[in-house]
């Protein structure tokens, strides 16, 4: 398994609760969660087309895309409902203070 | 299960592709065959007027699921062939060529056809419409930097087409006999501010007028309109709706008006028939009324609710439902199919680029329309389906959070 490297990605201010917010780390363009306080990680395109979630809508647990509205689980990228039919890939999170750190394969 | 029962699928589309996979997700074991007119596999239909347009995607890019994918599910495709009657005494179906398919069941997604223009010279080579995927590679190969191409029709079509030759360097004109644009699916202010977004950015509207006829020595050359101006042009592109393809339906006795008649679980008159997409009439019970739509998540959801009712697995289907169109940089959605609402209110500036224009009826929102703000589309489908009373100076106030409104 390779090395994984962690990236200050945002402040936790900036994602209110059921809300997400763009980032691009290490040229990766990812989306950062925030249910009930806790902070989740994917891949920030829709792996339909080549749209950014982080404009997207968050409700409960899911991620609506804006533009097919297909929905992915936040905390697992499971493909919920169609047109998407791939997973997203999900990124490690943890928190340090008032920062943001999403891990990222090296 | 020992299963040897057949599934036919008439129209390789959206709906069509969704029926297939929905059988095989379902544990469908037996047969499962696609048949198309087109040579292609299901394609998304967004792309034609956009990235397809522009050259930007493949075609394979374009299908729904590949060669592989289709393969690997055991769905078969049978393209280039044209279904042309439905023998429901026998369960078969006959092909031009001859050839009769027996089914156990039949799915009918054979969405719909254009409206054809009806004036002298509409078949001169240069004259366009754009609905498959063979007019938009025909279209590209006909514009060129500099082309001044004339779009017949102001509403979706036209509009993403007259952005998208705008973009190709072509001179668009957009010929539209109404007063306003997109006049059937937005309000009049949005009608204006389209006006303004697609004007700056170099599009050349016409309200009001149609089109007289087309000239040309073997080759469009020109336009002719009533008033008897002129103008020159080498592509006509011409969108000015469609006409859903029922009349294998009608012919084989099925109930048709305006589209195939189907329940909400995309049955027709026949119990051994189903039809999805484009091609019917469908009834809406969020709405209250029947409905036929030409929109992509109709294609999808209503093909899945046709396929599990081949296997008598349907549940009820009704949306709000939900549109999209991308012009320029512009994002418009749409979300109900608001009638006889009593105002409508506006979020954000329209100058911006970026708002949204709700529909409020009894104190609760009807439909709403976002242009570049998907999110709180989204939100406002939520509101509507939970009826939650919202009042227009809250909707209006950009301090209200819209999110917060989903928890009354």
């Amino acid at each position: 398994m390779n090395e994984i490297e962690y990236h200050a990605a945002a402040k936790t201010d900036e994602i209110p609760e059921e809300d997400v917010k763009g980032v691009v780390l290490d040229d990766e363009e990812i989306a950062i969660y925030n249910i009930e306080g806790e902070y989740y990680a994917t891949h920030g395109i829709c792996t339909h087309e080549n749209i950014a979630l982080a404009d997207g809508f968050v409700e409960g647990q899911l991620i609506e895309c804006p533009l097919h509205s297909a929905c992915f689980e936040i905390k697992t990228g499971k493909a919920v409902n169609p047109p998407a039919e791939i997973d997203l890939k999900t990124y490690p999170v943890k928190v340090e203070g008032d920062t943001i750190y999403v891990g990222i394969e090296k | 299960m020992n299963e040897d029962r057949t599934f036919l699928i008439i129209g390789a589309s959206q709906a069509g592709g969704w029926v297939a996979q929905t059988l095989r997700h379902e544990g469908f074991e037996g047969k499962v065959i696609l048949i198309g007119e087109e040579p292609y596999l299901p394609y998304e239909r967004p792309p034609l007027s956009k990235a397809a347009l522009l050259g930007e995607v493949t075609v394979d890019s374009t299908y729904f699921w590949s060669q592989e994918t289709l393969d690997e599910a055991n769905i078969e495709t049978q393209l280039n062939t044209r279904v042309i009657a439905i023998d429901r005494n026998v369960k078969e179906i006959v092909t031009e060529g001859g050839t009769r398919m027996g089914y156990d069941k039949l799915a009918i997604t054979t969405g719909a056809r254009v409206r054809e223009l009806p004036v002298e010279g509409a078949d001169l080579p240069g004259v366009f419409y754009l609905r498959t995927m063979e007019n938009t590679l025909a279209i590209r190969d006909a514009v060129k930097d500099g082309t001044t191409a004339m779009i017949v029709g102001g509403g979706w079509i036209g509009l993403e087409c007259a952005a998208t030759l705008t973009k190709l360097g072509c001179n668009a004109i957009v010929i539209e006999s109404a007063d306003r644009l997109c006049g059937r699916a937005v309000t009049p202010e949005i009608s204006d501010w389209m006006l303004e977004f697609h004007t700056s950015h170099g599009v050349d509207v016409r309200l009001g007028t149609g089109i007289e006829k087309f000239q040309g020595a073997g080759q469009l050359e020109r336009a002719v309109l009533p008033s008897g101006d002129t103008i020159e042009c080498s592509v006509a592109v011409v969108g000015i709706g469609v006409i859903p393809n029922a009349e294998l339906a009608r012919d084989a006795g099925l109930e048709v008006d305006n589209g195939i008649v189907v329940d909400d679980r995309a049955c027709t008159s026949d119990s051994d028939i189903v039809a999805a997409g484009d091609v019917t009439n469908h009834p809406n019970a969020l709405l209250g009324r029947r409905i036929r739509l030409e929109s992509y998540e109709n294609a999808q959801n209503q093909g899945i609710i046709a396929g599990k009712a081949m296997l008598n697995k349907a549940e009820a289907y009704s949306e709000l439902p939900w549109f999209w169109s991308d012009q320029f940089d512009a994002n418009l959605q749409m979300i109900g199919l608001p009638k006889d609402w009593e105002e409508t209110v506006t979020r954000g500036d329209k100058d911006s680029n970026e708002f949204v224009t709700f529909y409020l009826k009894d104190g609760v929102i009807d439909g709403a329309i976002s242009v570049n703000n998907p999110r709180d589309l989204r939100i406002a489908k939520r509101l509507m389906l939970g009826k939650k009373q919202v009042t227009a100076a809250e909707l209006i106030n950009p301090e209200t959070k819209m999110q917060g409104l989903l928890k009354r």
